[in-house]
């Protein structure tokens, strides 16, 4: 957030939860996951007062006049973040008009920012909410250019404000897929960069000449907060040997601000990713040779890197609805299982958590602020009827900023609905 | 009971059933008129035979004892302290604290562990979208006109594909059954699998399996041909299409010698009740017209996939003994999957319906057993509740049903195929991974010998061969 202001990108947007409507509240006798990797604490308090976390422990005395909630011993954790996801762009993946994830007929393409798509009353951001997301890194699906535009930090409280960072990175394909939309190769990907990267530079000079270029003006102007380093640039990337050359490009570009997307081989190159200092937004058990930059992929990817001392988030999720960031805990959980398997790398409980919570907020620049329960955080917590990682377990109530949120969609009037198929006195219709 | 249907309906079930082994020799009219269950009517060739017969042999494997262990017998049984005993290639005995095991040379096991039958999956693309996915390798749908009944997806199947390994090793899949795609209302015969890597798929067919046929409603046919300009272009054109061309099977099995014809044969077989019909079909109105129109026609639906609207239709389900290949918690992706709803499965269950968790994708086969836990969780919430031991029969026996393969397979009974898989732990839990599995009592994956795993072709010498993926 810091970030965006201080570089002076254009429309950076900034938007917090109405204070006036978080609860002072604390939550006690909880299995508390703190989020930041540690293991869970027993018996734990938890206490947010004004929308933040003002505290967390076993020897807390919270205040009297703080309501309080007797958690019995459930487990209660900060909100789950999902990096790179869709959600809020589509209310329907395959209804067209619906569907907002990519523009390929546009003009533009680096320009193309999702926060005024993103629609706070989406279903999908509603279910997200009732399975304890409460954080979302929502990006642009790549259209017509190795650039798919910029995406916002949103988060899922049920309110007209869902972004609270906007343009805060620039997405990038330097893999397969950036090959095919810069003209057919590789080759043509990193000419298209270079020019882009170019344009950027001239632009921030003010030398850009609109009728020398190849970018558009908006698309030039776009790119200058990535060039110089004020907004991170994600870059798709599964080969081996693309990673390298994205790591690479640290040399040529100083100031990029990198984080690497995908990286099913990362743990090929997991050293060199952690000399670098790159996070990684991985494929979380993408374990197929899906495409041949993605041969040596394994589940024990992300357990490898992070053994690296490669800082690892889990990112999109393969084999689920539409990657829906409801999955994301039992994502989170094959990690761990991962462990227990013999030649298999896998993550400590609170490792695993801390993939989808406190690191996705480190590495969107959010770090101490969401994903993780410790004074000066935001007060999103998730107080839950089972352990959070395990598959039949789910939140039994979500704070976000101190805000106890709303945990019904559509799903859940179609369940009540249908809990019988009685219609003896009326039809369907009039059970609502 | 199908040559009943199809006797009510039109008055002609021998004039079929003698017609089906046109071409054949003497042998295949007595097999043809035959109802008796593993003869099919399905047309052989000079020699006598189906065409591209199963070659699958299994593999040797020790006789086996695992005790100590929980067993899910995967016909909703559950032992705990118990054991499982198999020999020569089938399940002689599974026992609990109060029987005596037999005295076995090779006792593995743990208190810790979990066994159940080997998983399996109704509904996968594995060999015909195979990985990796290039447009090369797109063998799944024969989109060039909306119904093709005469391709069979064992032509399609690559049997190296990755996939299979990777669905044995973490989601402990010992038999799966092949579709084609559902760009076609009716896209051609399945292939029902062992999950047995092989240099050919005939190494891999599971032997006297049925076929199944791909059929598919709503959405995907009419968007397909409606988007070139043919019919169907609409819901009613999807059944107008269907419709006429089961009459035009029905006339082709009522001729005297008529020349062979590819689809019309596989649809005698429907309609003869040798061939199992899967139906791709997500809303609960469509299911209830197609089932209608299965009784016009004189056939039955095995089981509807994906069904997302199952649920609302439970009842109807459980009359027409239908069983609905589901997915816990996919919606959204397609205006005809937005109703879905994660307490299908348990709803369906309260109901009495036949339920089968599936997977649809080479990812989430790895992970049929947590789906199924996802699934009964969601019922739970909603105050249905539903044993750990019916539940895995959703991937079990119920699926082995809706094959036509339950009596070989699909639960832990004497006699039946030791198709079985060891689990590190509960199997409803996501902690939990296969650390051994047997198809036909071999032993061809093992988590703690990294050599007793697949590695296909394709694998060799790429990064990452024979790692534990």
């Amino acid at each position: 957030m810091m970030k965006c202001l201080l570089s002076g990108a254009a429309f950076a947007a900034i938007a917090v939860t109405a204070p006036v409507a978080a609860q002072d509240v604390a939550i006690i006798n909880a299995t508390v996951a703190i989020g930041d990797g540690s293991e869970p604490i027993n018996e734990a308090t938890v206490i947010v007062r004004g929308g933040e976390v003002v505290a967390v422990g076993t020897e807390l005395r919270p205040d009297p006049s703080v309501p309080t909630i007797d958690a019995g011993g459930r487990w209660v954790t900060p909100g789950i973040v999902s990096a790179v996801t869709d959600l809020g762009l589509y209310d329907v993946g395959a209804v067209g008009a619906s569907n907002d994830k990519s523009a390929g007929d546009s003009r533009f393409n680096a320009a193309l920012n999702v926060a005024p798509a993103i629609n706070p009353s989406s279903q999908h951001i509603k279910v997200s909410r009732a399975g304890g997301i409460t954080r979302a890194l929502v990006t642009p699906s790549h259209g017509n250019s190795l650039f798919a535009g910029q995406g916002a930090v949103i988060d899922l409280g049920a309110d007209a404000n869902a972004v609270m960072e906007a343009k805060a990175f620039q997405m990038a394909n330097l893999g397969e897929r950036g090959a095919r939309l810069s003209g057919g190769s590789r080759t043509a990907a990193y000419v298209e960069l270079a020019n882009a990267l170019a344009e950027a530079r001239a632009f921030a000079r003010g030398d850009w000449e609109g009728e020398e270029a190849l970018l558009t003006r908006a698309d030039a102007q776009a790119l200058v907060p990535v060039v110089n380093g004020s907004q991170q640039l994600y870059v798709e990337v599964e080969r081996a040997a693309d990673i390298r050359n994205v790591l690479d490009l640290k040399r040529r570009y100083a100031r990029l601000d990198l984080v690497l997307v995908g990286a099913s081989e990362g743990w090929l190159v997991a050293s060199e990713i952690a000399a670098a200092g790159v996070p990684v937004i991985a494929d979380a058990l993408d374990d197929l040779p899906a495409s041949f930059e993605q041969l040596g992929a394994t589940q024990s990817n992300i357990g490898r890197m992070k053994a690296a001392g490669v800082k690892v988030a889990i990112g999109r999720m393969s084999g689920t609805t539409d990657g829906h960031p409801r999955s994301a805990a039992q994502f989170a959980g094959n990690l761990v299982a991962l462990s227990k398997v013999p030649g298999a790398s896998g993550l400590s409980w609170g490792q695993a958590f801390a993939t989808i919570s406190s690191i996705p907020a480190e590495i969107a620049g959010h770090a101490g602020k969401f994903g993780v329960l410790k004074p000066g955080a935001v007060g999103d917590v998730v107080i839950w009827d089972g352990d959070p990682l395990e598959v039949n377990s789910a939140p039994t109530q979500v704070f976000i900023a101190g805000v106890e949120q709303p945990l019904d969609n559509h799903q859940t009037e179609l369940a009540k609905r249908y809990r019988d198929l009685d219609e003896s006195d009326l039809p369907k219709a009039y059970d609502w | 009971m199908r040559a009943k249907a199809l006797l009510m309906g039109l008055g002609s079930a021998f004039a079929l059933s003698a017609c089906n082994a046109a071409g054949a020799g003497e042998s295949s009219v007595e097999s043809a008129s035959s109802s008796s269950k593993g003869e099919r009517s399905a047309f052989l060739g000079e020699n006598g035979r189906e065409p591209f017969p199963s070659t699958y042999r299994a593999y040797p494997g020790s006789e086996t004892l695992i005790i100590p262990t929980t067993v899910f017998d995967g016909a909703g049984g559950r032992i705990d302290n118990g054991w499982v005993h198999f020999r020569d290639g089938k399940v002689v005995a599974v026992g609990g604290p109060t029987s005596a095991p037999p005295e076995v040379a090779n006792v593995i096991g743990g208190s810790d562990k979990f066994v159940t039958p080997g998983i399996i999956d109704i509904h996968s693309h594995l060999g015909d979208y195979p990985s990796p996915s290039v447009p090369a390798h797109g063998d799944g749908n024969e989109a060039t006109a909306p119904t093709t009944p005469d391709v069979w997806t064992e032509h399609s199947v690559w049997p190296q594909d990755p996939g299979f390994s990777r669905a044995m090793a973490n989601g402990g899949i010992t038999s799966l059954q092949i579709l084609p795609g559902s760009a076609n209302l009716m896209g051609g015969r399945s292939v029902t699998l062992k999950n047995v890597p092989s240099r050919t798929v005939q190494g891999m067919k599971f032997p006297d399996a049925p076929y199944g046929f791909k059929m598919a409603c709503g959405e995907n046919p009419k968007r397909v041909y409606g988007g070139r300009g043919r019919k169907p272009s609409t819901r009613m054109g999807n059944f107008a299409v269907n419709r006429q061309t089961w009459l035009d099977a029905i006339a082709y099995a009522e001729e005297d010698d008529p020349k062979r014809d590819l689809g019309k044969e596989t649809l005698v077989g429907v309609l003869d009740g040798d061939i199992l019909v899967h139906n791709h079909c997500y809303r609960a109105d469509e299911m209830a017209l197609v089932m209608d129109m299965a009784k016009e026609m004189g056939y039955k639906v095995s089981a509807f996939h994906h069904a997302v609207e199952a649920y609302k239709i439970g009842d109807l389900l459980r009359e027409n003994e239908v069983c609905s290949a589901i997915w816990a918690d996919w919606y959204g992706f397609k205006m005809e999957s937005y109703d879905g709803i994660p307490q299908n499965a348990a709803y369906l269950q309260r109901e009495g319906a036949c339920v089968v968790i599936h997977s649809d994708d080479e990812n989430s086969i790895q992970r049929l057993n947590q789906e199924a836990a996802k699934a009964q969780a969601a019922g739970k919430r909603m105050g249905v509740e539903i044993s750990d031991a019916d539940v895995i029969s959703w991937i079990t026996l119920n699926a082995a049903k809706a094959m036509g393969i339950d009596d070989m397979t699909g639960s832990l009974e004497p006699g039946k195929m030791a198709d079985v898989v060891l689990w590190n732990g509960d199997p409803l839990s996501v902690y939990s991974r296969p650390e051994k599995v047997w198809v036909d009592g071999a032993l061809l994956y093992d988590a703690q010998d990294r050599k007793r795993r697949p590695v296909s072709d394709f694998e060799l010498g790429q990064p990452g061969a024979g790692d534990v993926k």
